[in-house]
């Protein structure tokens, strides 16, 4: 191996900037799960009765559930008697306003650079903040209220609009749809809630920011964004967690309802701990979101996943009515001993639906980076159109990218296309780069973001910048 | 300004330079031409620093020896290789590119950075030099460049880097006659006596275009001839055949 290969290896070798905990007065449940944990998760939220029977429901159908093993991914057993199910900072019960919040939470914040003062923040941007289990704080609520927008937490909506969590709750990711979504189901705890009334262009990017805190706990929300008729909206989610030498379970559930004409852009940058170099500790990510895209909606997904040491997550598009288009745009990053199985599936009921997939892989060090995706056209899918292109990039020779597309066509008006290219980020590059002046560290950032760049574009601009910084912190190190 | 003395180098148990002694003075223009293998393309990465190479010798470049030096801190030191096959980046801004190269450049030498507009005058006339449409910049370093384009990018970064020394390495591979006259235009208005210049080449042709102030001949890893630029005329018409056939004489075990 040459020095150069060497040096890159040791680029790759990234330290975690937000491995800190914070001393929060916790409230845990103790481990172990069965039916009194669903209930006691219940009562704590002081829910409806309906609500800890659509729990019930899905806890009896998770028990007959087998965990999958499909996906390209090397797993220690879970424990899910292990885990607490319920985990949040005791606080005062109601905020009146921002200063209300605990002072150790909003320092937690500050340190992760997401000031929960409304004055110091972005002023496009609402936040709703999530600790552990529960909401802490959701940000603009009044601004947001004046163009009817409502974005709360899912308990707060739970309570103050029942009749549209009913309506739309499981109507897209059913309580049986898979093995972590069925324990979502029976205990999740928190999340975000949006609803965007009839031709209401929401003012101002959502976004909310979740933070695993505790140790030993699982963090399982939910979000539901609901857009009626003609309504748009552009969500955010960022995520982190401590550095623990534990993994810890991530499975939460997105739901996306865009209903006639409606357009949702739905913007991750997750950043869960991702262990550390010998692989041990990091976040195990299930995650399991899906869109429903009514007449001539629009549902786009983009995601820049870096954290975690597993990632099993298939951002997916319903596409129901006719013309509706569904986007996916992916940069999935797996160094030290990551392994990312991700990928999205699009399917194709409407007539005249399009979909587009654009994932850019990046294994480094011991990664594995597998792109998993299903393009579904049914007989109803008229002039269905389905464009997909899947870029490998590997940096250093221990890491592995794998490709696995599903094409089912029922229509034989339907088009897919495929491409997919597996490149390496080259000596003669980095060479290239330092001959005019940039150092490895730089040279190496540039050539990978210069591979993320389609998908980055799709990022609204505070998020592009973070995404960005974030690949470089990830792919820095100790340059030998 | 550059002395370079006994340089040696080899890859594995291949020995391509042999022992190369060489002084550019400021403000010369000097062309190393010879035989393919010769090394020509080995002694312009053994400069600017490139990584495999087992390395002798030395390469002063105003008081400082380049091969102590990592790449990066030789472009500091102002060494400019013009690359015989540019280097493809796809995704990244060829303006960003060269902004990045040349700040990086900048504050090693503990200058201040080049303010964005300030960097878009010195980018646009670097691009009428090389006779460049507006667009280029925008476009992904290398990426889809004909060949002729990426030679011409070497010469519009040389021109926003303003180096000490610059070597050309095969600048004329691969170009039509038209697209030669723009990169020597370009090269014939960056010089000046601040800087000096190695024109790497296998043919004369571009030496029509570009005179040089000298001519060495490089064969089996020696500068085995050196004149003015009449020598170029001479080996255009007799080839490199006397050269090789007294190096492999010159060669033999003693």
């Amino acid at each position: 191996m040459s020095e150069t290969m060497q040096g890159i290896e040791e680029l790759v070798d990234a330290s975690y900037e937000y491995g800190f905990s914070t001393d929060l007065d916790t409230d845990i449940a103790p481990p172990g799960l069965d039916e009194d944990t669903v209930r006691l998760i219940s009562a704590k939220k002081n829910e409806p009765e309906w609500l800890l029977e659509w729990r019930l429901k899905a806890f009896a159908a998770w028990q007959e559930m087998e965990e999958p093993d499909w996906a390209k991914l090397e797993i220690a057993p879970i424990d899910y008697q292990a885990i607490s199910y319920w985990a949040a900072p005791k606080q005062k019960p109601q905020l009146e306003s921002m200063d209300d919040v605990d002072p150790e939470i909003r320092e937690m914040f500050d340190k992760l650079g997401i000031p929960l003062h409304e004055q110091k923040m972005l002023s496009n941007v609402a936040i709703d903040a999530v600790v552990d289990s529960v909401s802490v704080t959701t940000t603009f609520k009044e601004t947001l209220a004046e163009a009817g927008v409502i974005f709360c937490s899912f308990s707060e909506a739970v309570h103050e609009h029942p009749e549209l969590v009913r309506e739309h709750l499981g109507s897209v990711v059913p309580v049986r749809d898979n093995f972590f979504a069925a324990l979502n189901s029976a205990v999740f705890s928190d999340g975000s809630f949006c609803y965007i009334p009839k031709g209401v262009r929401c003012p101002m990017e959502l976004s909310t920011y979740f933070r695993i805190n505790s140790m030993n706990t699982g963090q399982f929300e939910r979000t539901l964004i609901v857009a009626e008729d003609d309504s748009h909206v552009s969500y955010l989610e960022g995520c982190t967690a401590p550095q623990r030498d534990e993994n810890q379970l991530h499975a939460a559930v997105v739901e996306l309802v865009a209903k006639d004409r409606a357009e949702i852009k739905y913007s991750t940058v997750q950043n869960w701990y991702p262990g550390d170099e010998n692989g041990v500790g990091g976040i195990y990510n299930f995650v399991t979101k899906r869109g429903r895209a009514h007449t001539d909606a629009k549902i786009s997904w983009t995601q820049v996943e870096t954290g975690s040491s597993i990632t099993w997550k298939y951002p997916s598009v319903i596409l129901q009515g006719d013309r509706s288009v569904g986007e996916f745009y992916s940069v999935a990053l797996s160094s030290k001993h990551q392994q990312a199985d991700t990928g999205t599936k699009m399917v194709h009921i409407g007539a005249d639906t399009t979909s587009t997939i654009i994932s850019k892989g990046i294994s480094a060090a011991k990664g594995q980076n597998t792109y998993r995706g299903l393009v579904k056209m049914l007989r109803s899918a008229e002039n269905a159109r389905n464009y997909t292109q899947c870029d490998s990039l590997l940096i250093g020779k221990e890491c592995g990218a794998h490709t696995v597309p599903y094409i089912e066509v029922k229509n034989p008006s339907a088009q897919v296309e495929h491409e997919a290219s597996t490149s390496t980020v080259g000596e003669d590059q980095l060479y290239y780069c330092r001959q005019r002046g940039m150092n490895e560290e730089d040279a190496m950032a540039m050539i990978v973001n210069g591979f993320c760049r389609e998908v980055f574009d799709e990022l609204p601009m505070e998020f592009a910048v973070e995404a960005q910084r974030l690949l470089s912190v990830s792919l820095e190190g100790s340059v030998g | 300004m550059l002395h370079v003395k006994n340089l040696a180098a080899s890859i594995g148990d291949a020995e391509i330079l042999k022992g190369l002694d060489l002084a550019v003075g400021a403000g010369e223009v000097h062309a190393i031409m010879g035989p393919n293998g010769s090394g020509k393309s080995t002694f312009a990465h053994a400069l600017a620093g490139r990584e495999g190479y087992e390395i002798s010798g030395e390469a002063v470049l105003d008081g400082v020896d380049l091969l102590d030096l990592e790449p990066e801190e030789r472009a500091a030191a102002g060494v400019f290789l013009g690359f015989q096959y540019p280097v493809e980046i796809p995704g990244v801004n060829n303006m960003y590119f060269l902004r990045t190269a040349l700040n990086s450049v900048r504050r090693a030498r503990g200058d201040d950075e080049i303010s964005a507009r300030d960097f878009l005058s010195v980018a646009n006339e670097a691009m009428e030099l090389v006779e460049m449409k507006e667009g280029f910049l925008n476009r992904s370093v290398n990426a889809g460049f004909s060949g002729g384009e990426k030679k011409r990018n070497e010469i519009l970064q040389m021109a926003v880097m303003q180096p000490r020394l610059a070597v050309l390495d095969e600048t004329d591979s691969g170009l039509d006659i038209d697209a030669l006259r723009v990169v020597a235009n370009g090269v014939n208005s960056l010089r000046g006596p601040e800087r000096s210049m190695i024109v790497i080449t296998h043919y004369q042709r571009l030496l029509d275009y570009i005179k040089p102030d000298f001519v060495h001949v490089l064969v089996n890893g020696r500068i085995v001839d050196s004149g003015d630029h009449t020598l170029a005329l001479h080996l255009e018409e007799h080839g490199y055949a006397d050269y090789v056939d007294a190096a492999s004489l010159s060669g033999a075990p003693a």
